[in-house]
């Protein structure tokens, strides 16, 4: 059983806002899910090895080689502000 | 048992980030530089912008299995990545790409000297491949903080002990060989101070005998081994008394403040550290050949604790004096190409590990910013053995060979530096001093030995320091007697 605080805690953690309606729709939904999960697990497996990838590829590697970077305007274009060359966000502190 | 006679012990575990030196960044082209402008060295990729695919840098993962061999690790024929989340402004995608079940490199150690020939081996439990944050700058005046994302997705390599450390010194000395055998391998810089290489530290305390690991806190903010040293002594005596206060170790993170000179817990939020790891389904799986761990072996430099036996064996010095010539690989070899010139090495250890490093530390060089010949400290060693110059006129030439490189010969000529070792001018010399002395010669022929010490040291003083100091003082000492 997936409770809604459960929900509501991934959620915060996702920042994805809910409502109390949405967190309750969502734990019947994952609840389903999870069911289906349990189900898949209790097939015989033993001798398979986990799936890590669906992509039947491996060893996709990239050479050391430089290519140029944007340029420090391009870069900070994409955000909605910018000081000194940075990107500006609401005071972290720690 | 009453409180006070308790005994306590300390349990520490590492985790060490490292930045890998290479050309370019582990999952993008941008290049892997520090102390540029910010913001200059990003890309899609590496903003982690919609749409955009990570492919790894394939002399990451060799530097890694050089890491991993290095630290004799068994290293995994079967590797992948996963995705560590959390939301922080220094993390542009809101999630790292790490290792999480299939690391590079699993179950190693490392052998730490302690006293005497004794070594104390300190297990690796594991190390892994992941992508470095960015930089945050927080502007109190603007209230506001600033996002430097050029070291994002800078390679790491971050290298887990066991909890096997007993004290903040084994801390110490586990980090210093550490580092030194990273430098060896030429994979990272290891600078601290450009934060190449970063400490965070794991510490319990429970009572002697106890097997079970008391209540740990992770120590952060330890910006130097000096930091991590006294950080983890700070920790290790609050958490006693904690203890002796009959209270509990609260699991958390702290930060070491180096001006105040105490730890403090950290602010978090809680359930931060639910990472949620899943596989990164942006790359596919890696395997590692055998050919490649081979050819990796087989290329591997001498690492900092074979030299140093190979160096006591072959040259026949001392731990102690091999021990520091090992702290830079650049001395350990010039030392070798110094002893195939000279058979003093003890001599040549003593130049190197005192006069060298004492004059790097005043000219704030490393040994690479100097042009020193191995034939000119030789050629010094030399002259100064068969009683050509003084150990005085010795110490001159050096210097002035430092500042410019320059023939040991031509320079003793030139300053007219060479002991007079000549017999009828020394024994001129004698009698001089002598006739000059009286009090202290007639003290001498009355037995006071001493008194010949200042009759030498007048002759070195009106030489100044030219004369053989051992021929001068056998020629006044057979003048007296003569006399007598
Ligand atoms: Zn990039």
């Amino acid at each position: 059983m997936i409770s809604t605080e459960e929900v509501k805690n991934i959620a915060s953690l996702s920042r994805i806002h809910l409502k109390d309606a949405e967190a309750g729709i969502l734990s019947q939904d994952l609840e389903k899910i999870l069911d289906y999960i349990n189900k898949l697990e209790q097939l015989e497996l033993s001798g398979i090895d986990p799936t890590t990838h669906v992509l039947p590829l491996k060893n996709v590697f990239r050479k050391d080689a430089v290519i140029p970077s944007l340029k420090q305007e391009q870069a900070l274009s994409f955000s909605i502000e910018q000081k000194d060359g940075a990107f500006k966000v609401p005071k972290i502190i720690e | 048992m009453n409180d006070h006679q308790k005994q306590f012990e300390t349990v520490i575990g590492l985790e060490v980030h490292v930045q890998l030196d290479t050309q370019t960044k582990i999952f993008c082209g941008c290049p892997n530089v520090f102390g540029k402008a910010p913001n200059t060295q990003t890309c899609p990729v590496c903003l982690g912008l919609p749409g955009t695919l990570p492919v790894l840098n394939q002399q990451v993962l060799l530097h890694a299995i050089k890491i991993g061999l290095a630290l004799n690790c068994n290293i995994n024929t079967f590797i992948k990545f996963d995705r560590k989340n959390y939301y922080y402004p220094d993390l542009p995608k809101g999630y790292q790409i790490s290792q999480f079940d299939y690391p590079i490199a699993q179950n190693g150690h490392l052998d730490i000297p302690i006293k005497g020939e004794e070594v104390k081996r300190i297990r690796i439990n594991r190390a892994h491949i992941e992508e470095d944050a960015g930089k945050l700058i927080h502007d109190d005046a603007g209230n506001c903080s600033l996002v430097d994302y050029n070291r994002t997705g800078t390679p790491l390599i971050e290298i887990v002990t066991e909890a096997d450390l007993r004290s903040p010194q084994e801390a110490y000395d586990y980090l210093q060989l550490l580092k030194l055998t990273l430098k060896y391998l030429y994979v990272s810089d290891c600078d601290m101070e450009k934060g190449s290489l970063r400490c965070d530290a794991n510490i319990s305390i429970r009572e002697k005998g106890e097997t079970q690991l008391g209540t740990k806190t992770e120590l952060k903010n330890l910006n130097s081994f000096k930091a991590v040293k006294a950080g983890l002594e700070f920790e290790s005596e609050r958490q006693k008394q904690v203890v002796l206060a009959g209270n509990r170790v609260i699991q958390e993170t702290r930060l070491w403040d180096e001006n105040k000179g105490i730890t403090f817990a950290m602010r978090s939020k809680e359930g931060s550290h639910d990472y949620r790891y899943f596989p990164e389904p942006d790359l596919v799986p890696f395997t590692v050949e055998e050919k490649t761990i081979q050819e990796i072996k087989e290329a591997m430099p001498e690492l900092p604790s074979e030299k140093q036996k190979r160096l006591i064996s072959q040259y026949q010095i001392s731990k102690y004096d091999a021990n520091i010539l090992i702290q830079d690989k650049d001395i350990a070899l010039f030392f070798e190409q110094c002893a195939e010139l000279c058979p003093h090495t003890k001599k040549i250890c003593n130049w190197l590990n005192g006069q060298l490093l004492q004059e790097l530390n005043t000219r704030k060089n490393t040994f690479r910013d100097i042009d020193l010949k191995p034939q000119a400290l030789t050629d010094i060693i030399l002259n100064t053995e068969n009683g050509i110059i003084s150990n005085l006129a010795a110490k001159d030439i050096f210097k002035l060979i430092l500042d410019t490189p320059q023939s040991v010969a031509a320079l003793i000529e030139k300053k007219g530096l060479a002991q007079v070792s000549d017999d009828a001018e020394l024994t001129k010399l004698a009698d001089e001093i002598i006739e000059q002395n009286t009090k202290a010669a007639n003290e001498f022929q009355q037995g006071k030995q001493n008194a010949l010490g200042f009759l030498i040291g007048q002759a070195m003083r009106k030489t100044q320091g030219k004369a053989n100091p051992k021929l001068i003082g056998d020629i006044i000492k057979r003048r007296l007697i003569d006399a007598q």
